[in-house]
Parts: C-alpha cells; structure tokens; sequence
C-alpha cells in the first residue's frame, strides 16, 4: 500500500512535468503563429494590400465614339447608331439550354444561332458573357426586358455600331468597318489597348482604314471594383475618351448618288473635281455594293455573289483601275508639243490612214485617213497619224514628263484603298521592268495613249482640270477634320504658256461642239455651260489576224471582256471652267457612244446642282433624256438632301 | 488515486454544481463563438442568415449538452468511454463499407435528421478511452512494451480508418492528441524519440510512393502538397485559394480594413470564407490586433485548461482534460496554420469559429468533460 502510494506519487509528479512540458510547447508553438500574424500583417501588410487593390479593381477601356463622315454638305456618309445586342452568362442562366430555347420563341432566333452560342458558351468560362442575338431591334429588346425573370442570366447591352444610310454611294470612298482580326493586330506595331476590346471595329478599306487613327479616337478609362468572378460591383472613377474627329468629305452626296446611279448598269468609273481648288465632288465607280452588308458580317453567298460578278463589284475603278487613257492622252502629246515649239497651231500633218515607222505600219482608227489635219482638227476628229507625227519628233521622255506634270503616272495623296500611280512610260523604266530597250513603235504607240501608258479615272480628271487651269490642281477628298479646314487643292501655275494652253482647249471645246467633233452629239446648248471634251477609245488588245479572217473587225463582234473601253474628259463651262470630268466605261466601246453622254449628264447634274432643264440639251436628246432623268428619279426616290438646307 | 478513493462527501451534488462550474473557461468559449458569429454575420453580408443564427443555436444546444455533459459525475463518463470507443470504431467501419459503394470520399452516416460524422466523434471517445486506459492500467506497466502497444493499436485502428476516407485532418488530429494522452500518462521518451524518428521515414516514404502503385495518400493530397509548398505554382488552380487567403490576412495590416469591409471575403476572392478559411475575414477586416486577440483567446483557454487540470486528483480526470485541451490546441492551430500557409489545406476548421455542427458539437462535448472533471474533483 506504501509501496502504491509512493508510486502514485511518482506518477503524479511525471504527469506535472509533463503537462508542463505540453503545455510550454503549445505555448511556443502559439508564440509562433502570433509571429506569423505578424510578419504577415505588419512586415509584409504593403505588398499584400496592392495585392488585394489588384484584386479588386479593374480597369475597363471605354470606347470611344468613332467619328463620323459627312458630305461637303453636311449629308450624313458614315454615323454611329446604337445597337442592341442580347448576351448571356452561363453561371447565371442556370440550365442555359432552357433559357435558350425561351429566347428563341420569344425573339425569333434560329436553331444555328442557338447551337452557335451553346457550343461558344462551352468554349468559354462561365462569368464570360456571350452574345446570343446582335442588332436586335428595339422591339425585341423591351420584350427581353419585361421577360427578365424567365431569363436568367440573360442581359441586354447597348452599344454603337457603324452605319451608312447611303450604302452603296460611297461604298468605295468611305469603305467600311469591321471586327478587328489577327492580321489587322499583326500589322500594327504596338496596337492600341482599345483594339483588343472584344466587339471593337476598326475601318477595314477606304477612307475608314486610312483615317483609322483620326477617326478611332483615345479611349477613356473606368475603374470599377470587381468581385473574384470578374462582376462589376460599383464604379470607383471615370476618365472619359476623346471621341473621334468628325470628318467632312468634299464630295457632294447628291452628284455622288446621281453617278452611282447613272453608271449603275455599266462597269464603269467616273470623277468629277473642282478646277478651282481640287475638292472631289463625285468619285463614282459601278457597279456598287451596300458596305453595311460588311459591318454586320456578310454572308457567304453575299460575298461569293460580289467576287464572282464579272463587273468587280468590289474594285474602286476610280482610283484602283488603270486604263490605256487612249484619245484622251492626245492634249498631253498636243501640249508638250506645242510648249516645245516642234508644231505650230496652224501647221498640218498629212494623215494616209496610217504612217510606217522603221517598217511597220501604224493606223489611224480612220482607215481612209483624215488628210492634212492641223491640231485643232486632229484633235476634234481624233486623227491618230498627227500624233505619230508629233511623237516621234518629241521623244518619249519630253511626252511622259507632261504626262507627269499633267498628273499621269503620280501617285495622289486620296485617302482611299489602292490609289493606282498608273504610268507615264520611260527609256529607264521599260528597262528595269522588262530588261528591254524602248523601241520607237513604243512612243508611237504612247502618243495616243495606248501601250505602255496607264491612268486611272482620278489621273485623267486631274489632267482635264489642270488643263482647264493651268494649274498644278491637286486632288483633295477631305474638306475638314474635326472642323479643321484642309489645305486646298488649287496648286501653283505650272508656266504653260497661255496661248498653248487656249488653244488646247479651244480643240477640246470643237470636240463637243463643232459638227465634225467626235463628241458632237454629246454637246450642251445652253451657252453659260458649254462644255470642252475629248472622247477616247481605248484598245484592251488588237484584234488578231485569225479573228480578222473569221470576219471579226467590229468591237460589238467580241466578248465583253475584250472589247474597248469607252473614255471621255471634259470641263465645263467653256469660258469660266469650273469642274473636269472624267469617265471610263469599261469594254463600253466607242469613247463618243458610250462615255461622252454619260459624262455631259453628270457634267449638267454637277453645274446645276441638281437635274437639270431639257432645255440644255439639243433638241433631238430631250424625250430620252427626260425618260432617262424619270427613270433615275423612280429608281433613286430619297435623293439624299437632307442636310442641304 | 482512482475514483474509487473519492470520498464521496467532499464531492459536491444537486444544482449547487452549477455554482461550481469553471465559469471563466465558459465565458472565454462564449467569446470565441461570439467571434464565430460576429464573422458569420460579416461574410453573409451583414445578414444573420444564413449562417450566424444557424451557428447560434447550434452553439446554444452545444453549450446545453456541455452542461449536461458537466452534471454528470466525471466516474461515469470514465465507464463509459470504452463503448463510447467501440460505437465511434463501428461507425468508422459502417462509413468504409459504404463508401466502398460510392465514388469517392464518404465521411458521414445520414441519420434523416443530421449527418453524423463518425470520424469527429472518434476525437473526442479516443481521448476518453486512452485516458481511461491507463486510469485502468497500474502504474509500473506503463512503460511495459506490450502495455504501450495495446494503446497504440487503439489509437491507429480509427486512425487508419479515418484516413482511408480521406481525412488527412482528422487522421493527423487523432494520433497527435492520442499520442499527448500516452506522454502524459508517463510513456516512457524513448517510445516518442522511435515514434518521431519513424514518422520522419513514413513522411520520406510517402513521398517516395508518389506515382507508384503502392502510393500511400491519394492524388489530391499530394497536390494540396506540392500547392502548400508552391502556391505559386498553380496560380488560378488549388494554389489560388492560400494565395488569395494570404492576401486577405496581409493586406488587413495593424487595424484592419473595417468590420464588414474586407474586399477579399466581400468581393468573393476568399474561398470558403465561412468555413475553413473564416480567420482570414478576420484577419483581413480586424487587422494583427483582431488576429492575435482571438489567438490570445485561445491559448488561455489551454491555459485554463492546464491548470484545471493540474488540480485535479485522478488520472482519468486530468488525462482527459489535457487530451481535450490538446484536441482543441490542434483544431485551431492547424486552421490557423493552413490559413496562414504553414501547413497544406487539410480541412480542419477554426474550432467554434468556423461555420458547422458536428465539429462544434464534440468540441464542447469535450468541455463538458473537462467541467465534469472540474465539479467533481475531490476537494
């Protein structure tokens, strides 16, 4: 009993020590959580707290408003409307095959557009929203509004989209805009933060693409507290953007329309410039396609239905096509002539109907030859041999410098996609591009504007108006950018001598108004808006010996695509120019017949601002060209206006 | 001295207990569950629903049953621990059977009214049931090789069960408080020395096992591992939430940001901010000082603890005592190590802190004992 007792006593002493012992090192090791606390939230406290700022605010770009293109009138090109689009949340719909198909009954959607956003709702993470309708009318929205209970998960959201009330119009000047892509990101070197922004549009062809900077605008910033699953909680501060700058085009919307219109059968191009500052009132080229089919995501058919139209839909002729300028290259041969002293006014050419040179012969269109010509009657019945002539005692070099100077073979700076340089033909540029000498029947061949020579519509506008001026005229497209004026296209003197100059365009004046002119039928009779022209016809290749056996020597007899294009220059009024024309009727045929009526209307159109009386018309012309102007009425009803008064 | 040498007059009877109660060691649980449910109320978003009046009246039918559980004269809890053993060891069976039926984790029995988790109820009836053990065992045996073996097989048999589940927590949390049990009963050191050193190799061997067929914990488990190691390693996986966790605690600093203004819980960064991770809220919205206050809580209550039993005469009454307070030290020291990111997340919540019933309900099951233990101490 002693014995137990002692040993309790033992053991009761152990117990002591060693609850001391246990309760020490819990003690330390509660010592040493508190030294956790501590550095944890006194050393490291700073480093954690941006942590948690990081965590919970978020910076948002907010886009900006794109700016907006309007007419020389103040006629709306390209705004920015609001658009609706209806998106969804996964975690949030619950079961989102349900709230789908409910939303299908209820707006009308497809079952692709159902399966399309069920399988990128896969894809994505939960918080993520996905767009299940875009461009909802509004109709369609306040009914998912009201609905909201029976669709959860499901959220309208509001945003501008691009849109273009004239469509087709100005198709290829003001291109169009679309999702930015992977290869828009690639070409950009350091891109804005703006373009990564899902749903954002950047200008893809035309003036959009060219003045993408002007036009985007700096975005502004939000920042907002955000919860772990990325939901904004509230709004901590807002830094707005800077919208993008309003652009005003020099084109007039109307003139623009009334081209487009006028061409819309043909596949054709056609400018119409001031003479006295430059300004681009109409820059037509047909046919056209609507750009708003591009904003919203054309369809493949759509797409497949403008590549595969042999009239090239999508090509802007205007600036991208380069033609053989044909006859109406002949006031540039005429001109460096004239200002190098080789031909006098009066003097004349004996026209065959032809001239050999070193072997080879070379026609004039007129077979049974024009005569002795001098240059107003060259010039007036479009003798091609005078040309030869002038040419070959020229040279080749003194022919492109005025072709050059006269605008051809110079790339304009027109924001607008592919603007061609086209070509005035050089000895040191055939040598590079084919590795061949220049051969005299070249120059024969570039003193009527055919081989190696190439302008587009823009380049023979240019040249007619510089002609009217006698001024280095410049193109000019923008009349303002955020209400800033642009410099003016008028240009210096180019010290042509005056009387060459008048007499060049007093030929051009007998083209369309002298009976034997080539452009005779084409005149306008009311006095103060005579106009001065010159037709041309422009070979796409020569008719074969082969084809010449099977009885082929009319144009009308070959394929479209093989047939001459019909171009025609002209300024008007004769006295006072105030605006050149050019037009270019692909594979039209003959430059009198199928370009020059066209460009007489669109000349009167521009000079009365509108359609005008028969009475400036001949006689003979005023039934068609009323049925013509009616027709263009009915199928035009909303000539745009609007913003005229 | 046994119980049997009480003398049953100087042990007190009738409601005159209730006076007798270790009443600081009351008040101090109410402070912590009063933090419990001050964060509850918080992380709801300054709602009671739906977690802190939930948490409240476990909290009072808990306290209810550790009255109860105090009333009770401390013998009887003695005679009954080894049923109390046996039921917790059949249950953990049942739960095996079952889960092998099931994908997967399978820790609870559904009883209809509650889920009973066999596995909490073995932390409290081991402890019981080693200290009765060796309340039982004559002292000169205690060291005897075959009498420390039969304690151990009792400790690892729900140990092993618990952790085939897997419940790395509780495995970690039963063999710990079994082991104290075994030290304080007078084990002699070298049997702790072998057990230290071989854990060392068990830990090297499990380490080793890893992608081999005889890989001792699952796969999940090493990557809680590797996360507690590297949390940076997997970011937005298993390493986002001690990431996250940690930045709630650091970026509380000295005061805190405000009680309900913890952006880490507020915005959701914090996961399972009711449960497991409820110290970092408070932390985070409390700063060092709310932090070390409830820590400071705590390591009175195992002060409390110790000197309650120190003052107690019979083994089972203080071996029990400091098993409980030992189980309750490894409740809210693992928890505040994991959440601090000392430890990998094995899922022990904060005791009386964190949202839940059956934790809080052994818990204070074991405090009635302890008060049991107190009442009836011969005086």
């Amino acid at each position: 009993m002693r014995r137990k007792g002692q040993e309790a006593a033992d053991l009761s002493r152990r117990f002591t020590r060693r609850a001391l012992f246990l309760g020490g090192a819990q003690m330390a090791l509660i010592a040493g959580l508190g030294l956790r606390m501590r550095w944890m939230q006194i050393d490291q406290a700073d480093e954690f707290r941006l942590l948690a700022e990081e965590n919970r605010v978020n910076i948002r770009l907010l886009p900006p408003a794109r700016g907006q293109i309007f007419d020389r009138n103040g006629v709306p090109v390209a705004v920015n409307e609001p658009s609706y689009r209806i998106s969804i949340i996964r975690e949030e719909a619950g079961d989102p095959e349900l709230v789908l198909q409910r939303l299908a009954v209820l707006i009308g959607l497809s079952e692709e557009a159902v399966a399309e956003a069920l399988k990128e709702m896969k894809a994505r993470r939960g918080d993520t929203p996905v767009t299940v309708a875009d461009r909802v009318s509004w109709d369609d929205l306040s009914r998912v509004a009201v609905n909201a209970p029976a669709l959860p998960g499901v959220s309208p959201e509001v945003g501008l989209s691009r849109y273009y009330p004239l469509g087709a119009d100005f198709a290829h000047v003001a291109g169009y805009v679309g999702p930015v892509s992977d290869y828009d990101l690639s070409k950009i070197e350091d891109p804005d933060q703006l373009l990564l922004l899902p749903r954002f549009q950047i200008g893809k062809v035309g003036l959009e693409a060219k003045m993408e900077e002007v036009l985007r605008g700096k975005a502004g910033t939000l920042r907002v507290e955000v919860n772990a699953a990325g939901r904004i909680m509230r709004e901590l501060g807002r830094v707005e953007g800077q919208p993008g700058a309003d652009i005003q085009l020099t084109v007039d919307a109307a003139l623009q329309g009334y081209c487009e219109a006028r061409l819309s059968t043909e596949s054709a191009a056609a400018v119409v410039m001031d003479v006295e500052t430059g300004d681009i009132l109409a820059i037509a080229s047909a046919p056209s396609f609507d750009p708003n089919l591009f904003v919203r995501g054309i369809s493949v058919s759509d797409y497949k239905g403008l590549t595969e139209n042999e009239y090239r839909p999508l090509s802007s002729k205007s600036v991208q096509g380069l033609y053989p300028p044909g006859s109406t290259f002949k006031m540039v041969t005429a001109l460096a002539a004239l200002e190098e002293g080789i031909i006098g006014p009066e003097e004349t050419v004996h026209c065959p109907g032809h001239l050999e040179v070193s072997n080879r012969k070379f026609h004039c269109w007129k077979r049974s030859g024009h005569g002795n010509v001098n240059l107003e009657t060259s010039l007036r019945e479009s003798c091609d041999v005078y040309y030869y002539d002038l040419a070959l005692k020229l040279g080749i070099e003194k022919l492109s410098a005025m072709a050059e100077k006269l605008g051809i073979g110079v790339r304009f700076d027109v924001p607008m996609s592919a603007v061609a340089r086209g070509r005035a033909p050089t000895r040191a540029w055939k040598k590079e591009a084919f590795g061949k000498d220049w051969v005299i029947g070249d120059t024969v061949n570039a003193s009527i504007g055919q081989g190696y020579v190439a302008a587009s519509p823009l380049h023979l506008a240019v040249m007619t108006a510089r002609l009217a001026s006698g001024r280095a005229v410049q193109p000019r497209l923008i009349r303002s950018i955020g209400g800033v004026d642009q410099p003016s296209g008028q240009g210096t003197s180019l010290d042509f001598n005056e009387s060459n100059l008048r007499m060049i365009r007093r030929a051009m004046y007998s083209v369309s108004n002298h009976s034997r002119g080539t452009a005779y039928n084409s005149r306008i009779i009311e006095d103060a808006f005579r106009m001065a022209g010159k037709t041309g016809t422009s070979q796409v290749r020569n008719i074969s010996e082969e084809e010449r056996r099977r009885g082929v020597t009319r144009n009308d007899d070959l394929p479209w695509n093989r047939r001459d294009h019909a171009l025609f220059v002209n300024f008007a009024p004769f006295d006072a120019p105030k605006i050149a024309v050019s037009l270019v009727v692909e594979h039209g045929g003959g430059g009198s017949a199928a370009a020059a009526p066209i460009a007489r209307d669109i000349t009167l159109q521009a000079l009365y601002n509108g359609d005008p009386p028969l009475t400036a018309y001949p006689e003979k012309d005023r039934s068609r060209i009323r049925a013509l102007q009616e027709r263009l009425k009915r199928e035009r009803p909303s000539t745009p206006d609007r913003g005229r008064a | 001295m046994s119980y049997l040498e009480y003398t049953v007059k100087s042990v007190p009877t009738g409601p005159r207990k209730i006076l007798l109660l270790n009443w600081p060691l009351i008040l101090l649980l109410i402070a912590v569950a009063s933090v419990g449910f001050l964060m509850l109320y918080s992380v709801a978003g300054g709602e009671l629903r739906p977690w802190a009046i939930a948490q409240m009246k476990r909290f009072g039918l808990g306290m209810g049953v550790m009255i109860f559980v105090a009333m009770v004269p401390i013998w009887f809890w003695r005679n009954v621990s080894a049923v109390g053993y046996a039921v917790a060891l059949i249950l953990l069976i049942i739960v095996e059977l079952f889960g092998a039926f099931r994908m997967g984790a399978q820790r609870w029995i559904d009883l209809g009214f509650m889920q009973l988790q066999p596995s909490e109820l073995a932390k409290i009836t081991v402890v019981m049931f080693i200290a009765a053990y060796y309340d039982w065992l004559p002292a000169r045996k205690t060291s005897h090789p075959l009498w420390v073996a039969i304690p151990v097989i009792f400790i690892l048999a729900p140990t092993i069960l618990v952790l085939k589940q897997p419940d790395l927590g509780t495995a970690i949390l039963l063999l710990t408080a079994g082991g104290a049990v075994m030290f304080l009963a007078g084990v002699h050191w070298a049997y702790f020395a072998a057990v230290i050193t071989g854990a060392v190799g068990l830990v090297s061997a499990v380490f080793k096992s890893r992608g081999t067929d005889w890989q001792l914990i699952k796969d999940y488990q090493f990557r809680r591992i590797d996360t507690f190691l590297d949390p940076s390693s997997d970011p937005l996986g298993a390493g986002y939430h001690i990431t996250q966790a940690k930045i709630a605690m650091g970026s509380g600093g000295w005061a805190g940001k405000g009680f309900m203004q913890g952006t880490q819980s507020r915005l959701n960064f914090l996961p399972e901010k009711h449960t497991d991770f409820i110290f970092n809220t408070l932390a985070e919205e409390f700063g060092f000082i709310g932090a070390i206050s409830l820590l400071l809580i705590y390591a009175l209550i195992i002060l409390f603890c110790l000197f309650a039993a120190l003052n107690m005469k019979d083994r089972f009454s203080s071996l029990v005592t400091l098993g409980v307070a030992m189980t309750f030290f490894l409740f809210f020291s693992v928890n505040m190590a994991m959440v601090m990111g000392l430890a990998p997340v094995v899922g022990v919540p904060l005791p009386l802190v964190s949202y839940g019933g059956s934790a809080m309900l052994i818990l204070l099951i074991g405090f009635g004992l302890i008060q049991s233990a107190h009442i009836h101490r011969p005086r």
